[in-house]
């Protein structure tokens, strides 16, 4: 079969460049295959992460192309081979080598949300047509595509003030647990900065998972925080009307 | 003592080798048991092999089949080893996984449904009863996530990417381990008063596996080389299904919830070959079974275009399949562009699980040597000769959670213990050496080789003249291994990292071997051609492997007899 050329970043944050490969394409490969071939067979010392090489995992990401994926995902038959295919580290985290970034802001992140609370004395039942859409959320295996690509990040560098897509998919996964029983309206507003997302999508459009994060993650947990500060007249009508939970 | 300038250092309690669910199980008992605990691992966190379970977790709640119990948990687990399981396991994790799993829900997870709000459960490969608890197929998903962010609240001090290279002893207890930053390749000394292996399997001695980079058998490896037992190193799980093409997924895995939810099992000419080979429990019969079926099938020329046999689902509706199985209809569309919903799948077996490992204590997981604790994939004796679809999940949690009360409860009564700058300095010198060799092989290569010695000489069907020259085989790979060259620098360099594990996968290759050799029979995951039936004597025996010296000794220990009581359980006739 044919050959593709990859051109891959190589280097750390202060040095580096891009530097091209000739690698056989075999039937069904992905970009990781093409990865892992320049390993074995050109550079030994390639940076990648990945592990399941499966799309389960969230570690191999990258931007092919100029796109943020997965690059266990990613079928090099679904690329042009007439030039050569670019493969970038995501471009809003500090590179450490070659492929691999430091993504350890987004450790931070997690570490700011209040864990799931029960209600006191509950029975532990609840209904899958109640769990549905927190399952939904559930699924995000942490590539951090999204918060790749928000421009809330990669843009304006809002890192202190922002909590970025993937973590309000994971306030949405508590705050809408059928047995949860805490706000994360405050931190929300004030410490993950949900204000700043103008609802471009963008993270939506990258998710290998499919979750819709922004129609159905962000958008009622903005209802909720604009409930809860901002129109308390709001919150009570849905209080009454059994909608989901605002406080 | 030491020149602990020299190093990075850090002092726990409690030391975690692996963040998968055993160890992050570990890390939550010994945190709330007041231990100050460390977990080490080589991937990002949340990142470890459980993620990629998917069809379930195993635990006797009786939700959805009301009769089931410990006790039958207990007898399938026996059974499906063949019973040279360590029984006192086996009987612990029939009776504490259902507390296990609720405690996990307690914790945030969200498992499917009854439609009465209980946790729904489906049926799995040797199970008498439905007893899967699960997440659609991204069971393992779900599990890692709700443990990592219990012991995130907990406040565990996670050294993400950091890998472990020997563990350091005093006198012959475990006081530490000595690792390196895979980011910047600086070495660091981590003390501890005691250490729990949940390092996982070793997959990637194989070429075709299911397994991710990270399952080299480091913890197996790491105990033997400090002194300690490994057990039942010949069974090796080989799972019925993984995918045949293309080539780059060769060895994902296929889950076994798709036979769970009715799919069956064809060759080329049609034949649902199951009911040649277990007529009674046909598609959910026992991995070691199914996949010996496959693999005669392929062999007496009736497989796929590709080597493999077929699997179909899709006689169920789409939308239940896209709903059961997401994860599995989207691998299949993206990397193979097969449509579940419409066609089957081609599968074959591929290399999957470690029934083998580090010899512990039933109650207390400890290993031994003092100090040194194991659990899950890691440890052996639960599963015997071959496990179950859905007991390894159980596994992690029920001791897991053993391995953290008891690694602080040694850790809370034992003193601190010396570190020998000796052991330091060799783990060190023998790290560095291949930057300094002038030439000397790839590792990638070294790597191949043995994947293909284990795959044709040590796979799913083995014989005397295979294993005899297997040993040579390797014998020759540790020479090579001994002379590898790395290019590049100590920064993030994967051909050096896996230099590194090429020992360790050496080592457990080795113990694979021997133990396989030895065992003159067949029983469970361990099928001789030249020894087909399952052999008497051998049924009351498990082999032990441990270092003497340079040389790898293989001994063997009589398999613990059961009380009577459970004995009965298991008999036969039921
Ligand atoms: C695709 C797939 C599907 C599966 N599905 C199921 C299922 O449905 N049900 C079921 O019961 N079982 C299933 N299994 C098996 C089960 O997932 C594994 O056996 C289990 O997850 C192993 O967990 P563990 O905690 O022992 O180790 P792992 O999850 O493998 O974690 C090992 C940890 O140790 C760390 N580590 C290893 N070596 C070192 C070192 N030298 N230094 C530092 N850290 C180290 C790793 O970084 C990692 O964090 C499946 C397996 C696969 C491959
Ligand atoms: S929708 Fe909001 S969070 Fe998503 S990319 Fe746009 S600004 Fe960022
Ligand atoms: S929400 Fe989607 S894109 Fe974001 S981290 Fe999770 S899986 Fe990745
Ligand atoms: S390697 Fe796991 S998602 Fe790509």
């Amino acid at each position: 079969m044919a050959d593709a050329i990859l051109e891959v970043f190589r280097g750390n944050q202060e040095v580096g460049g891009a530097k091209q490969y000739t690698v056989p394409i075999t039937p069904g490969m992905v970009v990781l295959d093409a990865l892992h071939y320049i390993q074995a067979h050109l550079e030994p010392d390639l940076a990648v992460r990945w592990n399941c090489k499966a799309g389960k995992c969230g570690s191999c990401s990258a931007e092919v192309n100029g796109k943020p994926r997965l690059t266990c995902k990613t079928r090099m038959d679904a690329l042009p081979t007439d030039k050569p295919i670019t493969v970038y580290p995501m471009k809003s985290f500090p590179v450490i080598k070659d492929l691999v970034t430091d993504v350890s802001w987004n450790y931070r992140v997690n570490r700011k949300i209040p864990p799931f609370t029960p209600k006191p004395g509950t029975d532990w039942k609840m209904y899958q047509e109640d769990m549905d859409r927190v399952q939904e959320f559930r699924k995000c295996i942490e590539c951090f595509l999204c918060q790749n690509v928000c421009h809330v990040v990669r843009d304006h560098h809002k890192k202190e003030e922002f909590g970025g897509p993937r973590f309000f998919v994971r306030v949405a996964s508590l705050e809408m647990h059928p047995l949860d029983n805490v706000s994360r309206a405050k931190l929300l507003k004030d410490e993950l900065g949900i204000g700043y997302c103008n609802i471009t999508k963008c993270c939506t459009e990258v998710c290998p998972e499919e979750i819709k994060i922004t129609d159905n993650a962000i958008i009622p947990l903005k209802e909720r925080v604009v409930d809860e500060f901002y129109d308390p007249i709001m919150k009570l009508v849905r209080k009454i009307r059994g909608a989901p939970k605002a406080g | 003592m030491t020149n602990q300038t020299k190093y990075e250092t850090h002092e726990h309690d409690v030391l975690i080798i692996g963040a998968g669910g055993a160890g992050l199980r570990a890390a939550i008992e010994a945190l709330a048991a007041g231990a100050r605990v460390a977990v080490v691992s080589k991937s990002l966190l949340g990142k470890a092999h459980t993620v990629m379970a998917e069809g379930g977790i195993a635990a006797a709640m009786a939700n959805v089949d009301k009769a089931d119990s410990w006790k039958t948990h207990f007898r399938d687990t026996m059974r499906g080893g063949k019973l040279v399981n360590n029984w006192r396991m086996a009987q612990l994790h029939a009776q504490e996984s259902p507390e296990r799993v609720r405690e996990l829900e307690q914790w945030g997870a969200l498992f499917d449904r009854t439609s009465d709000g209980d946790i729904l459960q489906r049926a799995f490969g040797g199970h008498t009863f439905k007893r899967l608890c699960h997440v659609g197929d991204r069971t393992g998903l779900e599990m890692i996530r709700t443990l990592q962010d219990r012991g995130v609240q907990l406040g565990i001090d996670v050294f993400m990417e950091c890998t472990v290279i020997r563990l350091l002893t005093d006198g012959n207890r475990v006081v530490g381990a000595f690792g390196y930053w895979r980011e910047q390749g600086r070495f660091v000394v981590l003390k501890a008063k005691a250490v729990v292996m949940a390092t996982g399997g070793i997959g990637k001695a194989w070429p075709v596996t299911s397994n991710s980079w990270e399952c080299t058998g480091d913890g197996m490896a790491l105990a033997y080389e400090a002194g300690a037992d490994l057990l039942d190193m010949e069974f090796v799980q080989f799972h019925p299904t993984g995918m045949v093409w293309p080539p780059g997924v060769q060895g994902l895995l296929v889950t076994e919830a798709v036979r769970g939810e009715g799919g069956i099992l064809r060759n080329k000419l049609g034949e649902r070959f199951m009911e040649k080979y277990d007529p009674k429990r046909m598609e959910l019969s026992t991995r070691d079974l199914v996949a010996r079926s496959i693999y005669t099938e392929v062999k007496e020329g009736r497989g796929s275009e590709h080597g493999g046999a077929f699997l179909d689902i899709s006689h169920k509706p789409p939308e239940y399949v896209k709903q059961k199985l997401p994860s599995m209809y989207h691998q299949f569309k993206e990397l193979a562009d097969v449509d579940i919903t419409k066609g089957p799948m081609e599968v074959g077996p591929t290399c999957h699980y470690m029934m083998g490992g580090i010899r512990v204590d039933a109650e207390t997981t400890a290993a031994s040597l003092p100090g040194l604790f194991a659990a899950g994939e890691s440890a052996a004796g639960l599963h015997g000769a071959n496990r179950l679809g859905g007991n390894s999940l159980s596994d992690l949690v029920v001791f897991g959670r053993r391995a953290g009360l008891e690694a602080s409860a040694f850790a809370a009564k034992s003193p601190a213990g010396g570190i020998d700058s000796g052991q330091i300095a060799e783990a060190e010198h023998d790290m560095l050496a291949p930057f300094e060799r002038g030439d000397g092989e790839n590792p990638y290569t070294v790597h191949r080789d043995l994947q293909n010695v284990m795959q044709n000489l040590v796979g799913i069907f083995r014989t005397e003249e295979d294993l005899t020259t297997a040993l040579a085989e390797l014998e020759k790979l540790k020479q090579r291994a001994t002379r590898l060259r790395v290019e590049g620098s100590r920064l993030f360099n994967p051909g050096w990292h896996l230099a590194r594990d090429l020992k360790c996968m050496l080592i457990v290759s080795e113990a694979v071997a021997r133990s396989a050799l030895a065992r003159k029979e067949s029983r469970g995951a361990h099928s001789r051609i030249d020894c087909p039936n399952p052999d008497e004597q051998w049924g009351k025996q498990n082999n032990v492997i441990s270092r003497e010296g340079d040389r790898m000794k293989l001994r063997q220990i009589p398999v613990k007899e059961m009380p009577d009581e459970l004995r009965e359980l298991v008999a036969d006739d039921k």
